[in-house]
């Protein structure tokens, strides 16, 4: 085989019907969860429990509802890894609403705002400023936890009202809780906006050729800009639904969560050079990763052994595709 | 090019004097030699693991798990200076270069035989080389009662006035200068990330030259990890927890394009500087120390803003080069 050492192959997914390599991914990530779901009720007698699968779902729902807008980031050729530090910044503002007496409405609005405000100075710095979008991320990552240091340092906000737990740990119906309500609801808006949208279609070509995009009539500036602003108000809703499940605030919130969610994006089979990717995928790859982490730990493994399995399963997954394709092709030759 | 390289480090340069300048005047001791080699000891681990992620970086790659791999590696001599005292430190050092190498090497091969992007692939080894470290050690910490003197005391002797860790991050300076300037790898690197395709073309196997940064990369954090476990005397699975940023952060101060091909050794090293006079200087000016963060999220921001009109000017500056010869 002549294995030159092609530069970095620009994926523009023209090789293969589109439609048929996703599906193909999808199919890979639901027999993964089958397996784990299967491997899980056989290895603990307790995780067949409606009780004990509702109780899974929080693992994942606060990180695949940021995780969902971050795959049409990703997929316009773009990254966000200030998103931890946004859900920090978001968290330690509403807390310190919360000490001044603001009601459960007001403290959701801040939350709410604070992340679209932070989304939206990362979306200006980028496309007005033309920055690449990794770097200016790292800074507003620092930056933004850093506020939450400044304010904070090393205290805690307690003493949110009663009313504000809900979003965090209420049930809407049975086992059915708030956050996988919403995590249901955000998964059907992004699927309609990235599928079935024509900002959805724009989105895929901003990422497979930003040039070719802006020749062709899209706003490609504009489109980053409100990726960015979506991203940042998933992480403020993100926000409200741990600040609320936790009841407290600590400047080191949600800490590492950025790569998490990235890892669950890239995991759901988006292309991280931009171009390709379903929210069908971040939708499985979320359930995979909270079937890995819950079963795991129903079994009693500590949380950083499961880092491992994650992480390998990130590259394993990945890597799987690349070697059969190597395989056949060398076949075939 | 050159002188516009020196240019942008010139600016560094200027921004470092006058934070210094700046705290002098209120509180005259910080300016003082003496104070300033301290401030640069502080950052002597900072600055060698940026010049290990510049390398990465300017073949257009990124390594999100150089903390990851020093805490890991720092684990494995600790550990095994504390069953077996008896061992060298040199002998220990040159265990941690290995066993960084190992490290670098399989995310160096992943992105090389694989192709797959780095970002996936050391976000992927991020976890699972701290996982491993705790394995490895089953969570429990190596504490100073366990290590031996000699483990501790090797990076703070003092030779000819000055730690023997300065001492080596000096020399590590200089042999990433030597490689990155005077060597075909250091060459190679760098046409690699200014144009994969012209570096194809004219004969650089740019795969293997990124499987030789991430092995450089590698190398760099296992160093580190002895560095890191003897300077602060604790080898835990929580060592350097978040540090790749920082590490990173260095760079994009020092003016390493992120998308490859543009930086420099000095660039590097006044970065990372930059972030060590900052910390070292907030407890002094009797800032809290929770400021820091904050302050450096601004410098990246205003660094990343300055870089980007650097290498717009930089690119006018080499057609016109190659116009004149």
């Amino acid at each position: 085989m002549t294995d030159t050492p092609a530069p970095r192959r620009i994926p523009d997914r023209l090789d293969k019907p589109f439609t048929s390599a996703v599906f193909s991914w999808e199919a890979l990530l639901a027999a993964v969860a089958v397996a784990i779901f299967i491997a899980n009720s056989l290895a603990s007698p307790y995780f067949l429990d409606p009780w004990s699968l509702s109780d899974l779902t929080f693992n994942f729902t606060e990180k695949a509802i940021v995780a969902f807008a971050m795959a049409l980031l990703i997929i316009a050729g773009e990254i966000d890894l200030s998103v931890a530090a946004i859900i920090a910044l978001a968290s330690t503002l509403m807390g310190m609403a919360a000490q001044v007496g603001v009601g459960t409405a007001g403290l959701v609005a801040i939350g709410i705002a604070i992340g679209l405000a932070c989304g939206a100075f990362n979306g200006l710095l980028v496309t007005r400023l033309g920055l690449p979008s990794i770097v200016v991320t790292i800074g507003t990552m620092t930056l933004y936890r850093g506020i939450a240091f400044i304010i904070l340092g090393d205290q805690a906000y307690k003493g949110y009202p009663a009313s504000f737990a809900f979003f965090g740990q209420g049930y809407v119906w049975w086992v059915v809780s708030f956050e996988l309500l919403l995590f249901v609801f955000a998964a059907v808006a992004y699927w309609a906006l990235l599928h079935r949208t024509s900002f959805g279609r724009r989105v895929f070509a901003i990422g497979n050729n930003p040039v070719a995009a802006q020749f062709s009539g899209v706003r490609v500036g504009r489109i980053k800009f409100i990726l960015f602003c979506l991203t940042g108000l998933m992480s403020g809703i993100a926000a409200v639904l741990i600040t609320s499940r936790l009841g407290s605030t600590r400047p080191s919130i949600a800490q590492g969560y950025e790569l998490e969610i990235i890892t669950m994006v890239v995991l759901g089979g988006v292309n991280i050079l931009g171009g390709a990717g379903s929210i069908l995928g971040v939708v499985l790859a979320a359930l995979i990763m909270g079937l890995v982490t819950f079963g795991l730990g129903l079994l009693n493994v500590p949380g950083i052994v499961m880092s491992i399995f994650v992480g390998l399963l990130l590259i394993v997954v990945i890597a799987l595709p690349i070697v059969w394709r190597r395989m056949r092709r060398e076949r075939v030759a | 090019m050159k002188m516009l390289l020196r240019y942008r480090e010139a600016w560094l340069l200027l921004a470092i004097a006058v934070v210094v300048g700046l705290i002098s005047t209120r509180f005259p001791a910080f300016a003082r030699p003496g104070n300033l080699a301290q401030v640069f000891n502080d950052t002597s681990i900072l600055m060698i693991l940026a010049l290990g992620q510049m390398v990465v970086i300017l073949t257009r790659g990124i390594d999100l798990s150089m903390a990851s791999n020093l805490c890991f590696t720092g684990m494995v001599v600790a550990m095994l200076n504390a069953a077996h005292p008896g061992i060298p430190v040199v002998i220990l050092i040159l265990i941690a270069l290995a066993v960084g190498l190992v490290l670098g090497a399989i995310n160096g091969l992943l992105v090389w035989r694989l192709n797959i992007p780095s970002i996936v692939v050391t976000l992927g080894t991020l976890t699972i080389y701290r996982g491993a470290t705790f394995v490895l050690s089953g969570g429990a910490w190596v504490n100073a009662d366990k290590m031996s003197p000699a483990f501790i005391g090797f990076q703070r002797a003092a030779f000819l006035g000055v730690p023997v860790l300065s001492w080596i991050a000096i020399g590590v300076i200089a042999l990433f200068f030597v490689l990155m300037t005077r060597t075909p790898l250091g060459r190679s690197v760098h046409a690699a990330g200014v144009n994969p395709t012209a570096a194809v073309y004219t004969g650089i196997d740019v795969g293997r030259t990124q499987f030789l940064a991430f092995c450089i990369s590698g190398m760099i954090a296992g160093l580190c990890g002895y560095l890191w476990v003897s300077r602060y005397v604790i080898a835990s699975v929580e060592v350097a927890s978040g540090y790749e940023l920082n590490i990173i952060a260095a760079c994009v101060i020092g003016g390493i394009s992120i998308a490859g091909g543009i930086g420099s050794v000095g660039g590097a090293v006044l970065g990372a500087l930059f972030l060590g006079i900052i910390a070292n200087a907030l407890p002094v000016i009797n800032i809290s120390p929770f400021w820091q963060m904050a302050i450096s999220g601004s410098a990246i921001i205003l660094a990343v803003v300055l870089n980007a009109r650097g290498e717009r000017r930089q690119g006018r500056i080499i057609l016109k080069k190659a116009e004149a010869t």
